[in-house]
């Protein structure tokens, strides 16, 4: 399988210090991310989709490598990330960028944004002359949808949605092979998330670039990417083609998911089933054990208890982590 | 919609010919909300005026600081008073020596002690707690232990029998006041470094492969730097005051040499005869420097942070 990033039974973990713990007590672990695997093929998009603290972004920084994982491997391009030294990684690194949820926070209020996007260019390619970085900013400025005169601006005097654009530049530069975005639009409001996720798909288009995709808002998911994995607790709950997972899920956890997401039509709406979903998010240190879902699951059964459910193939790339699962007809969402 | 198409976009740039906009930067922000603040303005110009009273002044005196008039000594009371006939325009000391020249220098002198200590603490002390904050962890504990054992030595005491030991030289007393200023710094750099180092965009150059010494530099000092300037500028009088302290003691700058403080141990002395003008000019001078120093700093936190006012 030629696949451009192949993750294996990947898990991250914190220590989590006990308040007033001796500096010598064994600190517990959090489970933020568990054995999640899965393969990104070169110009795919993949959609990560799970409520608040399902471990989305942990498994984006493990990627990326500023968090460490610890357990299971990477693979980018059949390289194992885990082997590399510090300069190998560095160099490994201008493949692979990011695009994070806040995006003035994502840039450095003392730098220009010609700095800003250069950034990565001057590390990668110190020996580049400054006339040819500027070039390349600009280009990359209008390509994005930025005036490149604007070049010697500070991040402050931007709206958010061009700070985005701002952080999508920069992330391009290198021409990297994977672009991992961290919620890139939630802090948008609506009519310019459209624009930003629009410019992300041209791109990716033209660029022929590899992308994972990290949202809470599935329609916006489904938009963009051509698979989509759900996870909860750190965990792979479903993963199959978008369109299939979000008109016919199968797991349960999925289903409630979908059920959550308002249609804009009233009538609609108010005819549909409320969610299922109950209760709170299992604190991560002490997970269920056996399917971690099943405290809030409506299907779960006595033997959900035991033992780990099992990543199924039910055919057609569809993976299930869920022996009693069953194909329910949702209301599809945005569409 | 913020810009539609690019195509538009393009042939607006190149019909305009729009040149480079500059930016505003925060420091731009900060320098005019300083110079709207008026005692500030003012303290900055005094700072100015004593600045180039201490370099330029000497060309105004009629005599140099270290010539003895031996026809004034003991007739300081009516032949030593300052007046411009006489060009002792502050008035001669207790030896007969020209007291604007020694002011002069004495300004000179305390200014230096206290920029070197600033400058010290600024390079030191924020790039080593820089350095502690970003590495976190074993290093970051190592680090700030280090410094909070030498915190816990009585610096004063060490700094007197330092100089009384390897002699009294104003070299011994910068080195001792570049080794205590620094260590306060060096706290307030690390804990600064703490809160910017969780930020996404230091995320975005450790993800990127920017090298760690870069990140300091370029991504967490400059962010740091507007508390660093506040702290050193507040740091300036305290080091003035700290070796005036030393020199009113008699263990600082050293004969013929002068500095403020002991100059005003001086005019201490003499004050009970009516000496007045010889404590009463270093006074005025190192009030003025103390006073400026720290109207300057407040401004400089208030248009730096402008959140904490």
């Amino acid at each position: 399988m030629d696949a451009l990033l192949s993750v294996r039974n990947l898990s991250v973990t914190f220590d989590v210090a006990k308040p007033g713990a001796w500096p010598w007590t064994p600190p517990r672990k959090l489970h933020a991310v568990s054995e999640v695997s899965f393969d990104l093929k070169p110009g795919e998009c993949l959609g990560i989709v799970g409520e608040s603290g399902s471990g989305k972004s942990t498994l984006a920084r493990a990627i990326v490598g500023t968090i460490p994982s610890s357990g299971g491997n990477i693979f980018f391009e059949g390289a194992d990330l885990a082997n590399m030294d510090t300069r190998e990684r560095r160099v490994h690194r201008r493949d692979v960028q990011m695009i994070f949820q806040d995006p003035l926070a994502a840039l450095n209020p003392r730098m220009t944004v010609g700095e800003i996007i250069a950034e990565p260019l001057i590390t990668h390619e110190p020996n580049t002359p400054r006339a040819e970085v500027k070039k390349r900013v600009g280009v990359l400025m209008e390509r994005v949808g930025l005036l490149p005169n604007l070049i010697n601006r500070y991040p402050h005097e931007f709206s958010g949605g061009q700070c985005q654009r701002i952080g999508i530049a920069r992330a391009l530069i290198l021409k990297p092979k994977l672009i991992i975005c961290d919620e890139p639009v939630s802090a948008l409001d609506v009519s310019v998330q459209a624009q930003v996720i629009n410019l992300l798909m041209e791109l990716q288009r033209d660029m022929g670039l590899s992308m994972i995709f990290i949202a809470h808002d599935l329609s916006v998911v489904k938009h963009i990417s051509d698979r989509t994995l759900v996870l909860y607790l750190g965990r792979v709950m479903e993963l199959a083609n978008s369109r299939k997972l979000t008109t016919l899920p199968e797991h349960p956890y999925t289903q409630a998911l979908i059920a959550s997401v308002p249609i804009p039509d009233p009538v609609l709406e108010r005819a549909r089933p409320r969610p299922v979903l109950e209760g709170e998010l299992p604190s991560p240190l002490s997970p269920p054990s056996g399917c971690v879902f099943r405290t809030r699951c409506p299907k779960a059964q006595a033997s959900c208890a035991d033992a780990r459910p099992v990543l199924e193939d039910i055919g057609s790339d569809h993976l299930v982590a869920c022996p009693f699962h069953e194909a329910e007809h949702v209301l599809a969402v945005g569409s | 919609m913020m810009l539609p198409n690019r195509a538009a976009v393009e042939g607006i740039a190149e019909n305009m010919q729009l040149a480079d906009v500059k930016g505003r930067s925060l420091w731009a922000d900060a320098r005019t909300r300083f110079l709207r603040n008026r005692a500030a303005v003012i303290s900055l110009i005094m700072l100015c005026a004593v600045a180039g009273f201490a370099l330029f002044g000497g060309l105004v005196a009629q005599y140099e600081g270290d010539f003895v008039n031996f026809s004034l000594i003991g007739s300081n009371a009516y032949l030593g008073v300052p007046s411009i006939e006489t060009g002792h325009y502050f008035g001669t000391d207790s030896n007969g020596r020209d007291l604007f020249a020694r002011t002069v220098q004495g300004t000179g002198i305390s200014l230096m002690v206290g920029v070197v200590g600033a400058l010290v603490a600024v390079i030191v002390g924020t790039l080593y707690g820089a350095t502690a904050g970003y590495y976190g962890g074993r290093i970051d504990g190592i680090m700030m232990r280090i410094v909070d054992v030498l915190m816990s030595i009585p610096f004063m005491f060490v700094l007197i029998l330092m100089l009384v030991i390897f002699g009294r030289s104003i070299f011994m007393l910068f080195l001792g006041i570049g080794l205590i200023s620094w260590l306060d710094m060096a706290r307030i750099a690390r804990g600064q470094t703490l809160t910017i180092k969780n930020k996404e965009f230091v995320e975005v150059a450790v993800a990127t492969g920017v090298r760690p010494i870069r990140i300091i530099l370029r991504h967490i000092v400059p962010n740091l730097l507007g508390i660093v300037i506040v702290y050193a500028t507040l740091l300036v009088p305290n080091m003035i005051i700290f070796e005036s302290f030393i020199s009113f003691l008699g263990l600082g700058v050293q004969e013929p040499a002068t500095s403020l403080g002991a100059l005003i141990n001086e005019g201490s002395r003499t004050m009970q005869f009516g000496y007045y003008w010889q404590i009463a000019f270093p006074l005025f001078f190192f009030v003025i420097t103390i006073f400026a120093f720290f109207f300057v700093g407040d401004g400089l936190r208030d248009a730096l942070d402008p959140k904490d006012r």
